[in-house]
């Protein structure tokens, strides 16, 4: 198997995630009613880095949750041994502007679950989708608000992130 | 001469000894031993065992009142599998077998199918509950020999010591089922460290011992022969052992399961092992082995227990206490016991016919006698797994056994056979 | 983990993973719509041939708030009074769609038996007195929420142990989560032959309390199987009853409890049960997460 081709550097992610963050900011006129949501695992930390962004900007914290989506997937029985991730929750939701945060945007499936899970534990004002990285084939209608960087692929490529929290270091790639 | 039957090459075990010696059968009996003769059929036995053919001191045939789990014909092709000539058939039939009629209508089934003697014990009480004595006169008179109550002791020593002294009289022997009915209650299984991490209830040990230690002082108020059956514990063995060194007349049996199994097999709660008196502990097993092989204890027997699948479909606690065992006997107790040959026909043929008072049975290969033979390889290897007994509920099934029957022949003629020509 | 049938089969990072998973499950339990879609389109049968409303209704509660379908089978509502057999029974429900079996039997191995004849994954809901795996995990939970952890905890499981199905799946989760485990019962309550079990034992509650940080009291039930196992439920409450004075003997942050349903003032004094260090309506409230998390973890992974 060929070695997987690193397409975004630490530095390339810093940067699209400052972006999203200046995005989000544009596009709301103050952020204080404002929850970021990272879909578990890696949409966690990258909501992180995207509120200390944010916090920069607007000198102001924005809230960051975590959502596990492992309850809402509709291919359980596929999977062996699943394993669920914390669902936190720092504000109650309802009436908030939420945006969901996920490292990879790909058929719309885990998104689709992901707001299944937030409509069970609130009713926020509006919900917007932020992804680091936008790689296409949807197979639901779905799109992401703030896209870090679209990448075209081939349905069997293989796309990883990873992230310093979890993966000691910052990056995406593209092996096949 | 021109024989029916040649049985060639065999270990035989003669009325002068083990030989390795050619046998020729003709009108059913035992015609010359050793020479060259023509025969009909011809068995090689190829250095296996020849001997008279077994005898189990006690089996549960199921007929009359429960054929859907055995019956005397079924019963009979199981026993001529496992290389049987004659059984002794336990009277908890149902209705029990408490007079007369109903003892001869066994034998008479038994030879009508003819694939082996087919003796009945006698019930001691009526229809067995234990109040009031059987027709133990009328019962004698139609030719049963042994009585018991079997499936549950005579509680009453009273009544038992009547029963005894009835039967010392007429030479007759009383077998007990040896069970305290209010330590067994209840009871699944052995009690000990296995019983008490299922969580089943526990028969001790001691609901066996107290009925034998009872009965051994009212055999020696009687002087009747006294013959325990399926002993399941040391304790028991050692009781039995001292009353035989005081000369009383003493007898006992094993089953093939007790010798190879302990109470470890239960822990998996398959009803296969679900009996009564239950797989005891690795040394009382031990004991029991010990105790066959030097001849404390007389006879195995194998307390055959049908019970069919949609009976035994059922939880451990819910199943019925009882399994299977004609065709696996033999088998199963050379590969637990290792006996000489000597020793495997005294105790699993000799002994029990002389207890059961057969006269054709059990006897050492003579010119003259009934042709009732088995052939028995020591040796080779089988594995049961399918059974002529309408009932499958066997412990052996899936274990790999020591020791097969190549042939039995009942009266001359062969009943089963491996290795016929 | 295709069934789950006796504690005997988790080791300690099983049962830690179903705790972690309880734990999460707690939290869906705590929302404004305590349910979740995992489960939607499978149906659990709870098949119990022992009478118990409380276990099946938790049962049941578990399997709701994945979204799963209920079954419901119990004698009396049924064909098993007319002499349906197990067998026949579980089959029946199989082919009627059933996904995963929860069993409680009277019989030790009952569930055991059953996981044979089905396809699907069997939870034993208790079978005789041999096995409560459920109640072990739920009572575990309950522990590690006030304590963090059961190493080194000194549990005293007080009563009939002889017959209890709680004890015996409670002592092997306990002590494989690092806890110590005593029994305290008068002798005709223990187990004949103890040399299995990694316990010791005290023949005196008063003796036991002040160095305990658990007391474990089980249900008793003065007949059982076949006659009488107690002079007299009054005599027993005397012994092994866990009372106002009783309390006071026990270190401070230690704490009681109970599988229910309370006989009370035998096992324990009304006030000792709404006591603050009663853990009681904690152990029914994990009952519920707990079970969801088992459901999960054997119909998640099919
Ligand atoms: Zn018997």
């Amino acid at each position: 198997m060929p070695e997987p081709t690193r397409l975004l550097s630490a530095d390339d992610v810093r940067r699209a995630l400052t972006r999203i963050a200046h995005e989000i900011c544009e596009h709301h006129s103050g952020v204080s009613n404002l929850v970021l949501i990272g879909i578990q695992t890696r949409g966690v930390p990258l909501a992180e880095s995207i509120s200390e962004a944010i916090a920069d900007i607007e000198h102001e914290k924005v809230f960051v949750g975590s959502l596990d989506i492992g309850l809402y997937r509709d291919d359980l029985a596929s999977r062996p041994t699943p394993r669920l991730g914390r669902t936190l929750m720092p504000v109650d939701l309802n009436g908030r502007n939420v945006v969901l945060v996920d490292d990879v945007l790909f058929t719309g499936r885990t998104i689709r679950a992901a707001l299944d899970a937030l409509s069970d534990l609130g009713r926020p004002a509006a919900v917007e989708l932020a992804v680091l990285v936008d790689r296409g084939h949807r197979q639901l209608p779905i799109r992401a608000d703030y896209v870090g960087k679209n990448l075209p692929t081939s349905i069997d490529q293989r796309v990883t992130v990873r992230v310093e929290a979890i993966d000691g270091e910052n990056g995406v790639w593209v092996g096949s | 001469m021109n024989s029916e039957l040649a049985i060639r090459n065999g270990t035989v075990l003669t009325a002068d000894g083990v030989a390795e010696i050619d046998l020729f059968v003709k009108d059913g009996r035992i015609a010359s031993i050793g020479g060259d003769h023509d025969s009909h059929t011809t068995i090689d036995a190829n250095g296996a065992w020849v001997g008279p053919g077994l005898v189990d001191l006690h089996c549960h045939l199921r007929e009359p009142g429960e054929e859907w789990k055995e019956d005397i014909a079924s019963g009979s092709a199981a026993a001529a599998a496992g290389g049987f000539t004659a059984l002794v058939a336990m009277p908890n039939t149902k209705p029990a077998i408490d007079s007369g009629h109903l003892a001869c209508f066994i034998t008479e089934r038994g030879r009508q199918v003819g694939l082996c003697q087919i003796a009945t014990a006698g019930a001691i009480t009526m229809a067995r509950d234990g109040k009031a004595l059987s027709h133990l006169d009328e019962l004698w008179e139609a030719g049963v020999r042994i009585f018991t109550d079997d499936g549950a002791s005579v509680a009453d020593a009273g009544l038992l010591r009547l029963a005894m002294e009835y039967l010392a009289e007429r030479g007759a022997v009383v077998a007990q089922h040896a069970e305290d009915q209010g330590l067994s209650l209840g009871g699944q299984m052995h009690e000990g460290a296995i019983s008490s991490l299922l969580g089943l209830r526990g028969i001790p040990a001691l609901a066996e011992e107290l009925v034998v230690a009872r009965d051994l002082a009212l055999a020696r108020l009687t002087g009747v022969r006294y013959h325990v059956q399926h002993i399941s514990s040391r304790g028991t063995l050692d009781l039995i052992s001292d009353a035989r060194a005081q000369g009383l007349p003493v007898t006992s049996e094993v089953t093939p399961h007790h010798l190879a199994f302990d109470d470890e097999r239960v822990m998996a709660l398959d009803p296969a092992f679900k009996m009564y008196p239950p797989l005891r502990a690795a040394s009382d097993r031990e004991a029991l082995v010990a105790g066959l092989s030097d001849g404390s204890i007389d006879v195995v027997a194998t307390d055959h227990a049908p019970h069919a699948p949609f009976e035994t479909e059922v939880t451990f606690a819910e199943a019925p206490r009882g399994v299977i065992g004609l065709e696996s006997a033999a088998s199963a107790v050379m590969t637990a016991c290792s006996l000489p040959i000597e020793t495997f026909f005294a105790r699993m043929s000799i002994s029990p016919a002389q207890i059961a008072q057969l006269e054709n049975q059990g006897r050492r290969v003579a010119t003259g006698i009934l042709a009732n033979l088995v052939v028995f390889d020591p040796e080779r290897t089988w594995t049961p797994d399918r059974f002529r007994s309408r009932s499958e509920n066997s412990p052996f099934r899936g274990e790999a056994l020591r020791g097969m029957v190549l042939a039995t022949i009942y009266e001359g003629r062969v009943t089963h056979s491996l290795v016929k020509s | 983990m295709k069934h789950l049938l006796s504690i005997s089969d988790l080791d300690r990072a099983e049962i830690e993973d179903l705790l972690t998973l309880a734990a999460e499950f707690s939290s869906v339990l705590e929302r404004d719509i305590p349910k979740v879609p995992t489960l939607r389109g499978r149906t659990i049968a709870t098949v119990f041939f022992e009478a118990s409303t409380r276990t099946r209704l938790s049962f049941e509660r578990a399997a709701k708030a994945l979204s799963a379908d209920v079954m419901s089978f119990a004698p009396g509502t049924s064909s098993v009074t007319k002499g349906e057999s197990l067998k026949d029974t579980v089959l029946t429900l199989e082919a009627t769609g059933a996904d995963l079996f929860v069993v409680r039997h009277e019989s030790v191995g009952a569930a055991a038996r059953v996981a044979g004849w089905v396809n699907g994954p069997v939870i034993n809901g208790g079978d005789g007195a041999h096995q409560h795996p459920t109640q072990a995990l739920l009572d575990a939970l309950t522990l590690r929420q006030r304590f963090g952890k059961l190493d080194g905890l000194k549990v005293g499981i007080v009563g009939d142990i002889a017959n209890s199905r709680v004890a015996r799946s409670n002592i092997d989760a306990f002590t494989k989560l690092g806890a110590q485990v005593e029994l305290i019962a008068p002798s005709p309550l223990l187990p004949v032959d103890l040399s299995a079990f990694p316990v010791t034992v005290s023949g005196s509650l008063e003796d036991s309390l002040p160095h305990l940080d658990v007391v474990y009291l089980l249900r008793v039930q003065i007949e059982r199987g076949s006659g009488p196992i107690l002079p007299s439920l009054a005599e027993y409450g005397l012994r092994f009853g866990m009372n106002r004075q009783r309390l006071q003997m026990l270190p401070a942050d230690a704490v009681v409890m109970h599988p229910g349903p309370i006989n009370r003032g035998v096992e324990i004094t009304a006030d000792v049960a709404d006591d603050p260090r009663s853990l009681v309506l904690d152990q029914v409230q994990n009952g519920v997460s707990t079970r969801m998390a088992v459901i999960f973890r054997l119909l998640g992974a099919s």
